[in-house]
This record gives C-alpha cells, sequence and structure tokens, in this order.
C-alpha cells in the first residue's frame, strides 16, 4: 500500500470507504509526519488531540454508513481561521494567547463534511506578505530546497498551509487570498490552490485583513481534490452579508477535460519585463496543452493591469487601517503593561503587538484614508479598481478562461527581496488583478525551473463560473503530468 | 514628495501607533517610497468612471430586528486582558477633581 500521507483526498476517501485503513489511521500517519517535519514551521499550533477525536468520531460514522464529502480527512487550518477553544492568532504577538468562542463558518463547514483538523499553520502576520516572513512566531520554510541547499520561502501568505500540503504533513488546507495569498504559495511549493468567486466562501470568522479582497479558498496537492476541498468549505452564510446566496455547483464533475469550443485568452499585458524566459516557455507550454485538447487560443487585452497593484496597495491598507482598529487592548489580545492612560494603552499596545510590515500598512491606510488625500488616493484607486473590472468583464465577452502565470520567479531564498517593501509587493503583479475584480483563479503546478524549483500557471475564470476553471486547470494538470518530490519529502522516504 | 517629520507623527497618530524618535526617519523613508510608487495611477484619466467599492452587486440583505444572539457575557469577556464583574477594565479615563 502507498504510503497514506502521500494519497490524495480522492483516493483515501476510496481507501476510508472500502475500510484498506481507517480514519484514526491516517490521522495517526499525518500526525506523525506532523512532528517530523516541525522544522518547516508550519504550524503554529498542532492539534493532535482533536485530530484523533474527530477521527474517531470519522469512524464511526463510516461504520454506519453516514460519512460526510471530506470524512477523515485531515487538513491544516490556516491560523486566521478562529477556532473555538483553540488559539487564534493570525501570526501576531497582538493576539497571541487569543482563543476564540466560536468556528469561522468555513471551518465549521469543514468539520460537518467530517475533515480532521492536524493544527493552525503559520502565515504572515495579519495575511499581509508574500514570503511568510513576517509571521511572529517564526519563518515557514518551503520543502523544496535550492540547489545550494539554501532555505527557501514558502510564499505568502497562505505559507504554513502550502509548506503542510507539499510536504505531506496535511491533505488540504485551509487558505486565504487577498492579492495572491492562495496562488503564490500554492505555485512556490508546487501544488494547487483555488481563490474563489468574491462571495463564494464565507468571510464570517476569518481575521479580516481588506475586507472587499479578502477570499478564503483552499489549497490541496491536485485540481480535483481542490474541488472537493471547495465544494465543503463554500455556501451561503446570512452572518456574513457579501456571502453570495447561489446554489455550489458540482466542481468535481466540472472536470470533464473537454475543451472543445473553448476559447482560452493570452492577455499580452502579462508579458512583463524581466520575466525569466523559463516562465514565458512555460506559459506558452500551457496554452499549446490547451490548443491540442481543443482550445481555442486567443490573444487578449487587460489595459489596467499595470494599475492593480499600486491600487491594491492604497485599498487594502485602507481597508486594514479600519479593521485593524479594533486592536486596542481593550477586550483581547496583548495589552500593553506600562501605559497610564488609555491613549497611552492603545498607541503602546498597537505598537508593540504589530509587526512591521503591519505597521507600514496600517499607516498607509491612515495616510490614504485622511483629510485632503482621501480623493486622490483611495477614491482614485477605487476608480481604477473599476477598470480593472470592466477590463475582465470586456475580455469574458470572447473568451471562457484566460491562462496567465501564477507568479513572476519561483520561490527565492529567505531573506530576499526584504530591502525595500515594493520589491516583495510585485510577487503578486499577477494575481491581484482577480482580487480586485472578485473573479475566481486557481493556481496548477505546470513544470519546474531550471533550479528544479515548481511553477505554477494560473486561469481565471468568469464570476461564479469555477467550473470553467476546474475544468481548464484539470487539462492542464493531465498534460503537465508534474510528479516532482520536494526534496525533504525524498530525503525522509529514502 | 517625501513625508516630513511632522506627517509621520500625524500619521502615526491617526493608526493610533507610538513610535520612536529614531523610527521615524526609516518610516518616513518607506512610506513615501510606496506613496510614490502609487502616484503613477495619475496617469490614468479616470474623470468619468464610477468608484467601485466591492464587486458583489446585491443588495445588503436585511433580517428581521429581533435578538439572535446574546446572554453570553462569559464568553464575550473570556479574552479580556482584565475584567472585574461583568466589565472590561481600562486605565483611568476620568479623573477626579480635587
Amino acid at each position: 500500500m502507498t504510503e497514506l500521507t502521500h494519497l490524495t483526498i480522492e483516493d483515501a476517501l476510496t481507501g476510508l470507504k472500502n475500510k484498506d485503513f481507517s480514519a484514526k489511521e491516517l490521522a495517526e500517519a499525518h500526525i506523525s509526519a506532523m512532528e517530523g517535519a516541525r522544522d518547516l514551521n508550519a504550524f503554529i499550533v498542532e492539534t493532535p488531540e482533536i485530530a484523533l477525536k474527530q477521527a474517531e468520531e470519522s469512524d464511526k460514522r463510516y461504520a454506519s454508513g453516514d460519512a460526510g464529502l471530506l470524512d477523515g480527512i485531515p487538513f491544516a487550518n490556516k491560523d486566521l481561521f478562529c477556532t473555538e477553544g483553540t488559539q487564534t492568532t493570525a501570526a501576531s504577538k497582538i493576539l497571541e494567547g487569543f482563543v476564540p468562542q466560536y468556528t469561522s463558518t468555513v471551518g465549521q463547514n469543514l468539520a460537518d463534511a467530517g475533515a480532521v483538523m492536524l493544527g493552525k499553520a503559520n502565515l504572515d502576520q495579519f495575511a499581509m506578505g508574500s514570503s511568510n516572513t513576517t509571521s511572529a512566531f517564526g519563518n515557514v520554510i518551503n520543502p523544496w530546497k535550492a540547489s545550494d541547499g539554501k532555505d527557501l520561502v514558502p510564499g505568502g501568505s497562505s505559507g504554513g498551509s502550502a509548506a503542510a500540503v507539499a510536504a505531506r504533513i496535511a491533505m488540504g488546507a485551509t487558505a486565504t487570498d487577498t492579492g495572491g495569498s492562495i496562488r503564490q504559495p500554492a505555485s512556490f511549493c508546487g501544488i494547487a490552490g483555488i481563490k474563489p468567486t468574491y462571495g463564494r466562501c464565507s468571510r464570517w470568522g476569518v481575521v479580516a485583513f481588506s475586507s472587499s479582497l479578502d477570499h478564503p479558498g483552499p489549497i490541496a496537492r491536485t485540481v480535483k481534490d481542490n474541488a472537493l476541498m471547495l465544494q465543503a468549505m463554500a455556501g451561503y452564510d446570512p452572518k456574513d452579508s457579501t456571502s453570495a446566496n447561489k446554489p455550489v455547483p458540482d466542481y468535481a464533475a466540472a472536470m470533464t477535460g473537454d475543451m472543445k469550443g473553448m476559447k482560452i485568452g493570452i492577455p499580452k499585458e502579462y508579458r512583463i519585463d524581466g520575466m525569466p524566459d523559463e516562465i514565458q516557455k512555460l506559459w506558452d507550454q500551457g496554452a499549446e496543452w490547451l490548443k491540442e485538447a481543443g482550445a481555442e487560443i486567443v490573444e487578449i487585452s487587460l489595459p489596467h493591469t499595470k494599475y492593480a497593484l499600486p491600487a491594491y496597495y492604497i485599498i487594502a491598507p485602507a481597508e486594514a487601517s479600519s479593521n485593524l482598529a479594533r486592536y486596542d487592548g481593550v477586550k483581547y489580545g496583548h495589552r500593553s503593561k506600562d501605559a497610564e492612560t488609555l491613549a497611552e494603552m492603545y498607541a503602546k499596545t498597537r505598537a508593540e503587538g504589530f509587526g512591521d510590515e503591519v505597521q507600514r500598512r496600517i499607516m498607509i491606510g491612515a495616510y490614504v484614508l485622511s483629510a485632503g488625500y482621501y480623493d486622490a488616493y483611495y477614491i482614485k484607486a477605487q476608480k481604477i479598481r473599476r477598470l480593472i473590472l470592466n477590463d475582465f468583464e470586456k475580455a469574458y465577452e470572447t473568451v471562457d478562461a484566460i491562462l496567465t502565470p501564477t507568479a513572476p520567479s519561483a520561490a527565492f531564498a529567505i531573506g530576499e527581496n526584504e530591502d525595500d517593501p515594493i520589491k516583495m509587493y510585485l510577487n503578486d503583479v499577477f494575481t491581484v488583478t482577480a482580487n480586485l475584480a472578485g473573479v475566481p483563479g486557481m493556481s496548477v503546478p505546470a513544470g519546474l525551473d531550471a533550479n528544479g524549483l515548481p511553477l505554477g500557471l494560473q486561469i481565471l475564470g468568469k464570476a461564479w463560473d469555477e467550473e470553467t476553471v476546474f475544468k481548464v486547470g484539470g487539462v492542464i494538470e493531465e498534460a503537465a503530468q508534474f510528479s516532482a518530490l520536494p526534496q525533504t519529502v525524498m530525503s525522509k522516504a529514502a | 514628495m517625501s513625508l516630513d517629520e511632522q506627517t509621520v507623527r500625524k500619521v502615526a497618530r491617526l493608526a493610533n501607533i507610538e513610535i520612536q524618535d529614531d523610527d521615524v526617519d526609516r518610516i518616513g523613508t518607506q512610506l513615501s517610497g510606496i506613496l510614490q510608487w502609487v502616484e503613477q495611477l495619475g496617469e490614468v484619466d479616470t474623470d468619468n468612471v464610477e468608484p467601485l467599492a466591492n464587486v458583489v452587486n446585491i443588495d445588503l440583505h436585511l433580517r428581521e430586528d429581533e435578538v439572535t444572539d446574546g446572554d453570553c457575557a462569559d464568553k464575550v469577556l473570556a479574552n479580556a486582558p482584565e475584567e472585574t464583574q461583568g466589565f472590561f477594565v481600562v486605565p483611568k479615563v476620568v479623573e477626579q477633581e480635587g
């Protein structure tokens, strides 16, 4: 029998149904993998006792024939999703010790589907980052290694989620994507992840960063596994005012492989200066695969693409400065010990509790929202956002989906891109447009670069049409036959 | 454009974050760098463009005005840094006269 931690979710569900192994055995295998890979720092808190208890209940459901959609599947829960009774920190000192009294809707949906929680995955602090180096609980290490053996970043902000899934610690993970935080780490770690349409997954109980841009979604190793995860996570939630009251389609069933009559757009503005040749080549190869499968490839234009990142770095900090105003040391979280007045308590608590990048973004937000600058920055950025949405709507009059690279590079070394915040921000150049427009986007592992590091291709779809994204993603996955394993996984297997 | 010391201190005050004197320069340089970078949005003509606050074109759902939650003071206070008799405790806000 294949090692249990190497199974896909799809195959593990079959194995559980056939009683080839129990949910408890599956949980134990993953708990042991989690313990064996602590050097990756993928988890802030491990919850093996919860996993074992949930697995035992899962086995009872299999015995009585009422197993749920993901019954017995061990997953990592990004530490941005509130978990009743288990510390939730957003990877910030300001929330260290915070124990939620409720569970996020997405987390509850997974629990209701029978999924088994292994622990709370590390992330960039308040999901602000592209390298998982802003966590107050240490960097996450990518299970893939540079050829010189150097430690690489897993991407961010969902770096712990991506590292855990790639390292065969978890079969899937919850994640969130505000500017690329599901897709870029998925690309860096050689796995798949989808940011669904805005409103598809409830944001209730997820620590807020930028409410109009935050998208919960899954990370898993295959496209089909993402379909199964999203199926369980998605759905209407009256507790989130922007949750859509729409039926959730059968995503796995959409993966027919049939590309006949489909038009795929290649946006010319995504050919940016300085993009490595091998990423351009992989992109061309992806288009060729889709063409061979029967799709028509069309060059399209998304003219406002280059303005997406600067608009994002006005809108996201503005919303963050408002959302993070709640961390003041009064009701929960860190409170400064050396403040005498209430005003001092606020200012010291926030200075001690928030990391540098979080403080930077709150201050940018406060600046662009302040009197005299609101129109010039914030309203201007919202107008650019409208133009970016218009670009997509116009493109989708002629194409069914869009193919792009996920990120402009493979995983980089820890410490790189740290000297200048804007250099780090550029990681999200291909992903951030979909957050501003709210359309679904998925990263699928498609190849290795010259250094043996994974590269992903991104499929963007129309709003509410994740089905096409899964269908196209499935074709790319089938053609790419990506089977390489991270070095840390290979050395453990040897 | 570069943020002067006064502006940096004002922004920190608006953000309610205490900053150290020797950090003012560093913060000013970083914020200026980001603000200069976003200036490129000025190249785009947006005169007749409606701002977009949220991509969801749904009317916010109104529910009946009735109690749906509550009676859980213990839970509300469970993570309080300091609490007493069902209240959050903060440093003294109003000074007593005399």
